[in-house]
């Protein structure tokens, strides 16, 4: 579903390098844990994946069902299937949640050749989504993630992963600034959508998150390379040595 | 020192003392009324017409844009009249009164006026108005714009109008769209009296349609808004046209009473919605907003000064603009509180939103405080589309153009929203979204 064949990026601003040749493939119904110390690239990895412009790739492919990634818009990028949960999703004031995921979900099929949900068929699958993870129809009146605390900001994200239904999912520090009952509705919302039609490509610092959302494989970034592949055992390793095996590895 | 010295006149301002000198004889009013075009149109001869070496107009010079000044529209024909106002309906199938307006002089067989009458509302020809004893008042100039350039050319020229009395207690059922149609060619000159009884309540939802290509449109709506009474004006300044738009209110609030008004502008190459608000008696609010898109090499201008003349008043000021292409966006702000006027609280924004690199906002916020016991604030910001804010919603699937459309419209809809008459929100809205589909 997913190859990244050495991918080298940097900050278009100020040309530091962060990814320095990252090689990765993820196949569907698969999850991959990515991990590794501060500043290893693992968010810059999930935003080049999601085609933020703040970044320039300097060599390398990724290929997404085939098709090239690199060369497709943000949007183009969802509307095929990629989806990013932000570490830091974003308060967007005056704008109605529930009009934006009408906007979002609708833009989406209108892409794919699909038509418009109707109203109670939205409405429909809202409710029904918004009852897993917790979400109040007050929270839906709200504008998209203003005045929403952290749990409830990761929340509305995998909400938003559920409603589009995307084919890869990217999810970048998802735990950060969750509580232990927000980590288990966020993790057990994750795995809800885990399917063998669905790789899905999670982010962490902590192992904390994989006993939750049991990985497939567990990568070690580090200087913007993957140092190290293994199985969820890997993750352990790392809770109890730390990160600095591999970051002298790496250098 | 050297105010002797006549100036030189520009083209319009010829045309204009042309215009005065073939349509003086036909203009409505009093001796009284006479005198004070007169010495209208004397001003503009002293003076010419407003420029960026008169402060109030730095901004905004209305002299260097008007090239020439058409004659005074003629009479309007009513097929003609009627067919423009079934073409442009600005508010669609909201439900309200139509006073009509057609090149300048009111139109009582398209106006409900029966329908009015029952409400409480007497709709009085302003002409009739002009010739009688007290005329003259009727042209009173705004106490805080006394020698306004925009104000003086509307007396010299007016044609026509209407006076709106609601009777005390009356509370309107539904918006009275007053609407002025420019049926033909030419400039219009138009003055609208309106005077809320006390404890009456009115929605006012004042229009521009038509095709008016090469005349300014000047007009002057003057609201008495008494003890108790509650006034709300939206005023749509919409269309394309390459002609001036200059839109002027004089409003005066008396005590437990409130006035709102939305000031709506998109698309004239040149705008000014000036607004001169006075409190008169205590306790009272008035809530003014402004929303304004502007785009290609066009002007768009919203002035006001608040005066808080007596104690306990409260004001807000609420403006929001979006620029694009090589534009100009004017806001000037003044709340002045009299030494008097205690616990008066003023609550002053503009914010401009620029889409292009080459757009331009100049925002002038003012305070004039002599009062020691007052809660005042104001504040003023200019900024671009956030592109953190674009890259989430772009990550979610939707489109450029339409995720810019979403920002855009949340930022506008703020102010639309705080005015708060639902009845026109929805239209509002939508006005947004067309324009920013034609940029």
């Amino acid at each position: 579903m997913l190859e990244i064949k050495n991918l080298h990026a940097r900050i278009a601003e100020d040309e530091t390098e962060i990814l320095r040749g990252v090689n990765l493939t993820v196949n569907s119904g698969e999850v991959h844990a990515i991990m590794g110390p501060n500043g290893s690239g693992k968010s810059t990895l999930s935003y080049v994946l999601a085609g933020k412009d703040d970044y320039e790739i300097t060599e390398g492919e990724v290929l997404f069902n085939g098709e090239n990634m690199l060369d497709m818009d943000p949007d183009e990028r969802a509307a095929a299937g990629m989806f990013l949960a932000f570490q830091y999703p974003i308060e967007i004031p005056g704008v109605a949640t529930m009009e934006f995921l009408k906007t979002a979900m609708n833009a989406q099929r209108k892409a794919r050749g699909e038509d418009s949900l109707s109203i109670p068929d939205f409405m429909k699958r809202v409710k029904a989504a918004a009852n897993h993870l917790n979400v109040s129809m007050d929270m839906l009146k709200r504008p998209l993630n203003v005045g929403f605390s952290g749990g409830e900001k990761k929340r509305a994200e995998i909400l938003q992963m559920s409603l589009l239904e995307p084919k890869l999912c990217v999810l970048d520090e998802t735990d950060s600034g969750l509580d232990i009952d927000a980590l288990r509705i966020v993790s057990d919302g994750v795995n809800k959508l885990r399917s063998p039609e669905r790789a899905m490509v999670v982010i962490t610092h902590y192992q904390r998150l994989l006993d939750h959302i049991v990985p497939d494989v567990v990568h070690v970034l580090s200087k913007g390379r993957i140092v190290k592949t293994g199985d969820k055992d890997l993750a352990l390793e790392l809770e109890k040595n730390g990160y600095a095996d591999y970051v002298d590895a790496a250098a | 020192m050297n105010a002797s010295v006549p100036i030189k006149h520009t083209q319009a301002e010829s045309d204009l003392f042309e215009r005065y000198e073939s349509a003086r004889e036909t203009l409505a009013g009093s001796v009284a009324v006479s005198a004070l075009r007169e010495a209208a149109v004397d001003q503009l001869r002293d003076r010419g017409l407003p420029h960026r070496r008169v402060e109030e107009y730095k901004y905004s010079d209305l002299r260097a844009f008007m090239k020439a000044a058409a004659p005074l529209a003629a009479a309007a024909e009513l097929s003609r009249v009627q067919a423009i106002l079934e073409d442009q309906d600005l508010f669609g199938g909201l439900e309200r009164y139509r006073i009509v307006i057609a090149n300048g002089s009111y139109l009582p067989t398209l106006s409900d006026v029966d329908a009015l009458a029952t409400e409480g509302v007497t709709v009085t020809n302003l002409n009739d108005a002009l010739s009688g004893e007290h005329g003259a008042q009727l042209l009173a100039p705004p106490k805080s714009g006394q020698n306004d350039g925009v104000v003086a050319l509307n007396t010299a020229f007016v044609q026509g109008g209407v006076i709106v009395d609601v009777a005390e207690g009356a509370a309107v059922s539904r918006p009275v769209e007053l609407v002025q149609v420019a049926a033909s060619s030419g400039a219009q000159a138009t003055r609208i009296k309106v005077r809320a009884g006390t404890g009456a309540s009115l929605h006012l939802l004042e229009t521009f349609i038509g095709d008016t290509a090469d005349g300014e449109v000047n007009s002057v709506f003057d609201y008495d808004i008494a003890d108790k009474a509650h006034l709300a004006a939206t005023r749509l300044i919409v269309g394309n046209c390459d002609s001036a738009r200059l839109l002027t209110t004089i409003a005066t609030i008396g005590a437990e009473a409130e006035f709102r008004s939305l000031g709506f502008m998109a698309g004239p190459k040149f705008a000014r919605n000036q607004q001169f608000i006075n409190f008169v008696g205590e306790n009272s609010e008035a809530k003014i907003y402004g929303v304004t898109m502007v785009g290609r090499d066009d002007l768009a201008d919203q002035t006001l000064i608040v005066d808080h003349a007596v104690p306990h008043c409260n004001s807000r000021e609420f403006f929001k603009t979006v620029l694009d292409g090589r534009a100009k966006g004017v806001y000037q702000g003044r709340i002045n509180v009299a030494q008097h006027a205690q616990k008066s609280d003023g609550e002053m924004m503009t914010q401009a939103l620029l889409l292009s690199e080459e757009a331009e906002m100049a925002n002038k916020p003012e305070l004039e405080i002599f009062a020691d016991d007052v809660i005042c604030a104001h504040g003023a910001t200019s900024g671009q589309i956030d592109e953190d804010l674009l890259f989430y919603l772009r990550a979610r699937g939707i489109p450029e153009a339409e995720a810019k459309t979403l920002l855009v419209l949340a930022f506008l809809s703020e102010a639309i929203e705080e005015y708060g008459e639902d009845d026109v929100t929805e239209g509002l809205e939508a006005r947004v979204r067309d324009w920013l589909a034609s940029h």
